[in-house]
C-alpha cells in the first residue's frame, strides 16, 4: 500500500494514514480557557482600534476580546456573529497577518500582535460546541429572496434577511452548501468538517431552503427568479479557470489547483488521494500555498511554487510563504512556465526566468527545466456564466454601492462582484451589506 | 560589594529580609529550611496560651485575587494563630535559634488581654533564646472575636497598657505589630511607643472578602456555602502599606521609632522603597507563599546590586532617605508646572491615553486622522493619568516648566518660588505672606 515519497508518478498512499492525519491537523490549535485568558490580557483595549479599522467585516475586536478576558465568551460571541456571521470560519481562514493582527499596535510595539484569530475562533467555538444560535427571526415580511450560490457571500446574505424575517431561497450548483469555505480552503484550516457543521448551524436561523444542484443555466434563470423572488443576490464566485498558455498544457498530470483542493476537501481517506513525486505549482497566490503545501502534506517527495514576479508582489502572504517553506516547499520567484514536456504525461517543466514588474514582465531568454509529474494551475480564476444583462467592471459584476448591480433588484457580492480582496470575510461583509440594502429596499 | 547586615533593635541578621508571622513560620521545618534558602530572620507563627491549641477551619483558607496570566495580587486568609500546642513551638524555636544563631528569631504573641496571660508566657519564650517578641495586635479575623489581634489594635489603651507589661516581664525587644484596620494609623503607633515598644512593625492583613461565588452566593473563601472576612495581603496592598509607615516616620510623636516594613513586598525594590520610608528591615510573606522560599535570593542580589549602583554602602545609609520628602498635601508647591509629553518615537499608537483623557480628565490629548496624539497644552493639568495608562514605559513623560516661560493653560509666566496652598489667595484660610 505505502508507496514511499520517491514513488515515481501519481500515486496515493506515500505516507501512512497516521503520518497523513499528522499532517492535516489544526494548523492552529483551538486555545484552551487559561491560553485564551492569556491572549486575550495582552489587548490594550485600544481607542478606535485600528485592528477594527483593518477588518473587513469591522467586527468590534477589542470589545470581544474584553469580554473574553472578563469570562464572557458566550457575549465576546455575540459581538463577533453580529458583523460577521461566518465568524467561526473567518478566524480559521483569515489572513489576520495582513488584517486584523497586522494592524495591532502590539505588532508596531513588539512584533508580536494579540492573536485576533485565535481568540475569535475560542470564542465562536464556544457558542457553536454549546448548539447556541444566538439570533432569531423577526416577524415575517412576507418577501422572499433568492440567493444564487451557497459561498460565503450567499450564506451572509441569506442569513441577515432570514434575520429580519424574509423568507430565502439559495441555488447552489454543487451537491453542498459552503462553496470555497467547503471546497477551497487547505484543510489543515477547517478541521472536522467544519466549514459543514458551520452552515448547519448558520441554517439553524431559519426561513433559508437551500436547492442544491441548481444554478443559472441549470433549472433556474435570473429572470425566472426575478419574477418568483422580490430581489435576487448573486454569489455565484469565479468558477473559470486561467489558462497557463504554456506549451504542454493538456499533457496528463496537469490540473486546476481548485479542483485537487476541492477534491481533498471532499476526500474521505486522504491516504487513497493520489500526488505526484515531483509537484510543480504555478501561481503565487493563497490557493497555490495551499495546494503545495497539501501535496507535500501528502507525501510529494519535491513541491515547488513557481511565480513569475517577485516575493513582495506574491499574493500569498510572508505568514503563508514562511508556513509553506517550514513544510519544505520550495518556492521560486520571477519564474515563468513556457513548456510542458512529457510523452503524454506531464515528466518535466521547463521554466523562463523573467525580469522587470508590473505590466512590464518580460522573459530573460534564461530557462530551467524541473522534474514535474504533476503541475497544478493556480494562476487565477474568473467569472463564469454571469447573466447577460449585467454591466461587468472588468472581468466581474459591476457593483456599485452594497453590491447593486446596474439591474434593480439584482445585487451582488462575493468574489463574482467588482471590488474588495478575494477573501471570505470580505465576501461575509458584501453579502450583510447587501442583505441590508436589500431589506431597506423591500421594506421601503 | 554592599553589606546587607542589619542591626534592627539591637539584632542582627545577614540581610534585612525576615519571613513575617505567618503559615511559613509555622514550624521547625519550614524555619530551618527558609534560613537555608537565605532568609535574613524570622517571625515565628503567634504562639497562643498554654493550654488545648486553637483549632483552624478544614476548608478553604485562602483567597485570591488575580492580575494577567494568574499572576497573584492579593491573597486573603482566615487561618489563625498556630494550632500547635505552645510547648512543641517553644522546643522547636530553642532548637533552631541554636542552630542558627546569627539569625533572627523572634517569637509572635497573642494571649488574652490579662497581665497574668502575658506574664506567664513570656519567660517560657524567653527561655527559648529567641531575639525577641512581636505582640500580634494585627489579625483581623477569627482572633478579633475573642478579643485579641486587631480587636486589641483598635484601642490604643490596650496596647499601650499590653505593651508595658511585655516590657515588664520581658527584657528583649518589644515588636509591636499593628493593625490597618484603623482609621489613623498614628494613633497605636503612639501608644506602643508610650508602651515602651521597641518597634513596630505594620501592616498586619486588612479585613477583605476576596470574591463572591456567584452561584453559590457565597464569599470566598467558602466554607460550607460560607465565608468570613479575612486578612488581605500580597502586592495589592503594598501601598497602603507604605502610606502607613511614612505616616508612622514622619510624625513628629514617633519619629525614630524603629519600624520593620510589612505588606506586599515582593521584589528588591519593594523592600528599598519601604526602607527609604524609615523601616530598619522589611517582612515577608505572600512573595514566598507565592514563589517558595528561594525568592530571597532575588531580592538580597537586587537590593545588593541597586545599592552598589547607588553607592550605598549599608542599609542604614539610604534607610529614611524619603521620609523628609513625604509631606501634607497644603505644603505641595503649587508653581510647580508640568506637561505631558509623548515621545512619537516610541508611541505604539493604541490611543488609551487619548481615551482616558478625552472621557474621564481634561481633554487634552488629540487625535489626527493618521493616530498620532499629541498633548495640547493650553488644557494639560499634568494629571499623569495618560503616564499611567500607556503601555509603553517612558513614552509619555511629564517635562517640567521652567521659570519665565509661560503656561499656555492660565497665560501665567512660571514662577521660580515655592507656594503653597497655606498662602494661596483662594485659601480662606491662607496666611498672610510675610
Amino acid at each position: 500500500m505505502a508507496h514511499g515519497q520517491t514513488a515515481p508518478g501519481i500515486v496515493s498512499g506515500r505516507l501512512s494514514s497516521d503520518e497523513i492525519a499528522q499532517n492535516f491537523s489544526d494548523l492552529h490549535p483551538a486555545y484552551e480557557p487559561h491560553e485564551a485568558a492569556v491572549a486575550a490580557d495582552r489587548c490594550y483595549f485600544c481607542y478606535d482600534a485600528p485592528c477594527q479599522v483593518a477588518c473587513p467585516t469591522d467586527i468590534d475586536i477589542p470589545m470581544f476580546i474584553r469580554q473574553i478576558q472578563a469570562g464572557n465568551p458566550e457575549g465576546a460571541a455575540q459581538t463577533i456573529l453580529n458583523q460577521n456571521i461566518l465568524g467561526g470560519m473567518c478566524a480559521r481562514v483569515c489572513p489576520t497577518e495582513t488584517l486584523c493582527e497586522e494592524a495591532c499596535v502590539r505588532e508596531t510595539a513588539e512584533g508580536k500582535p494579540v492573536e485576533i484569530g485565535r481568540l475569535q475562533r475560542y470564542a465562536t467555538d464556544t457558542v457553536m460546541a454549546a448548539g447556541i444560535h444566538p439570533f432569531e427571526r423577526a416577524a415575517p415580511t412576507g418577501k422572499s429572496v433568492a440567493v444564487v450560490g451557497a459561498g460565503p457571500a450567499g450564506l451572509a446574505c441569506a442569513h441577515r434577511l432570514a434575520m429580519l424575517g424574509h423568507d430565502v431561497v439559495i441555488h447552489e450548483a454543487r451537491g453542498k452548501s459552503g462553496g470555497l469555505n467547503e471546497f477551497g480552503i487547505a484543510a489543515y484550516k477547517t478541521t472536522d468538517n467544519f466549514a459543514e457543521a458551520e452552515v448547519d448551524w448558520l441554517l439553524k436561523i431559519g426561513g433559508i431552503t437551500i436547492e442544491t444542484g441548481s444554478a443559472l443555466g441549470q433549472g433556474i434563470t435570473l429572470d425566472g427568479l426575478r419574477e418568483s423572488h422580490d430581489a435576487v443576490f448573486l454569489s455565484i464566485g469565479l468558477t473559470g479557470v486561467n489558462a497557463l498558455r504554456a506549451a504542454g498544457e493538456d499533457k496528463a498530470g496537469v490540473r486546476d489547483a481548485v479542483e485537487f483542493i476541492a477534491e481533498l476537501r471532499q476526500a474521505g481517506d486522504l491516504s487513497a488521494l493520489p500526488v505526484g513525486r515531483n509537484v510543480v505549482v504555478i501561481g503565487g497566490g493563497m490557493t497555490a500555498v495551499d495546494a503545495a503545501v497539501q501535496s507535500k502534506l501528502l507525501g510529494a517527495e519535491n513541491v515547488t511554487i513557481a511565480y513569475r514576479r517577485d516575493r513582495d508582489a506574491m499574493g500569498a502572504s510572508r505568514f503563508e510563504q514562511d508556513l509553506a517553506t517550514s513544510k519544505g516547499v520550495k518556492i521560486m520567484f520571477n519564474v515563468q512556465p513556457v513548456a510542458v514536456h512529457g510523452n503524454g504525461a506531464a515528466a518535466e517543466i521547463e521554466l523562463e526566468y523573467t525580469s522587470g514588474s508590473g505590466g512590464d514582465l518580460t522573459g530573460t531568454g534564461e530557462t530551467v527545466r524541473l522534474p514535474a509529474d504533476q503541475v497544478f494551475k493556480a494562476i487565477g480564476q474568473t467569472l463564469e456564466g454571469a447573466p447577460e444583462g449585467l454591466a461587468l467592471d472588468g472581468r466581474k459584476i459591476a457593483v456599485t454601492g452594497p453590491g447593486r448591480t446596474s439591474v434593480a433588484g439584482i445585487w451582488a457580492g462575493g468574489d463574482c462582484a467588482a471590488g474588495g480582496d478575494d477573501l471570505t470575510v470580505t465576501a461575509v461583509a458584501e453579502g450583510r451589506d447587501a442583505a441590508m440594502d436589500i431589506h431597506a429596499s423591500l421594506s421601503a | 560589594m554592599a553589606d546587607l547586615t542589619t542591626d534592627f533593635l539591637g539584632i542582627s541578621s545577614p540581610n534585612p529580609f525576615w519571613l513575617a508571622s505567618a503559615p511559613p513560620t509555622d514550624k521547625e521545618y519550614n524555619v530551618r529550611r527558609a534560613f537555608e534558602a537565605g532568609w535574613g530572620g524570622v517571625v515565628w507563627k503567634t504562639l497562643g496560651a498554654e493550654g488545648p491549641p486553637v483549632v483552624n477551619v478544614n476548608g478553604p483558607r485562602y483567597g485570591a485575587i488575580y492580575g494577567a496570566d494568574r499572576r497573584l495580587l492579593g491573597l486573603n486568609n482566615i487561618e489563625l494563630i498556630t494550632d500547635r500546642p505552645l510547648e512543641t513551638n517553644l522546643e522547636e524555636m530553642a532548637r533552631v535559634k541554636a542552630d542558627y544563631p546569627d539569625r533572627a528569631l523572634i517569637a509572635s504573641i497573642m494571649v488574652p488581654c490579662e497581665e497574668a496571660a502575658w506574664k506567664t508566657i513570656l519567660p517560657r519564650v524567653a527561655e527559648t533564646g529567641a531575639d525577641g517578641i512581636e505582640l500580634n495586635f494585627g489579625c483581623p479575623h477569627g482572633m478579633s472575636e475573642r478579643g485579641m489581634g486587631s480587636a486589641v489594635g483598635q484601642v490604643p489603651e490596650y496596647i499601650e497598657m499590653v505593651t508595658r507589661w511585655c516590657k515588664q516581664y520581658y527584657d528583649r525587644p518589644v515588636i509591636v505589630k499593628l493593625t490597618p484596620n484603623i482609621t489613623d494609623i498614628r494613633k497605636p503607633a503612639v501608644a506602643a511607643k508610650n508602651g515602651g515598644a521597641d518597634a513596630v512593625s505594620l501592616i498586619n492583613t486588612i479585613n477583605s472578602i476576596t470574591s463572591v461565588n456567584l452561584d453559590t452566593m457565597s464569599p470566598e473563601p467558602s466554607i460550607d456555602g460560607k465565608g468570613s472576612h479575612g486578612g488581605y495581603c500580597g502586592p495589592a496592598v503594598k501601598p497602603i502599606a507604605m502610606s502607613m509607615v511614612s505616616e508612622i516616620a514622619r510624625n513628629p510623636e514617633t519619629h525614630g521609632l524603629p519600624i520593620s516594613g510589612i505588606g506586599g513586598i515582593t521584589t528588591w525594590r519593594d523592600a528599598a522603597e519601604f526602607i527609604s520610608l524609615g523601616c530598619g528591615n522589611v517582612q515577608v510573606c505572600t512573595a514566598a507563599m507565592t514563589y517558595g522560599f528561594r525568592i530571597v535570593e532575588e531580592m538580597k542580589t537586587g537590593l545588593s546590586q541597586w545599592m552598589d549602583e547607588k553607592g550605598y554602602r549599608t542599609i542604614n545609609d539610604f534607610a529614611g532617605r524619603a521620609v523628609p520628602n513625604v509631606t501634607d498635601w497644603q505644603y505641595l508647591n503649587l508653581n510647580y508646572i508640568a506637561k505631558a509629553k509623548i515621545d512619537q518615537g516610541q508611541c505604539i499608537k493604541c490611543g488609551r491615553c487619548y481615551a482616558a483623557c478625552e472621557d474621564t480628565s481634561h481633554q487634552a490629548i488629540s487625535i489626527s486622522d493618521d493616530r498620532t496624539f499629541e498633548v495640547i497644552d493650553e488644557e494639560c493639568v499634568a494629571c499623569n493619568l495618560c503616564v499611567d495608562v500607556c503601555p509603553v514605559e517612558g513614552c509619555i513623560s511629564m517635562v517640567e516648566m521652567q521659570p519665565g516661560e509661560v503656561d499656555p493653560r492660565t497665560g501665567a509666566v512660571v514662577e521660580a518660588e515655592y507656594a503653597n496652598w497655606t498662602t494661596h489667595p483662594n485659601n480662606p484660610m491662607a496666611k498672610a505672606a510675610e
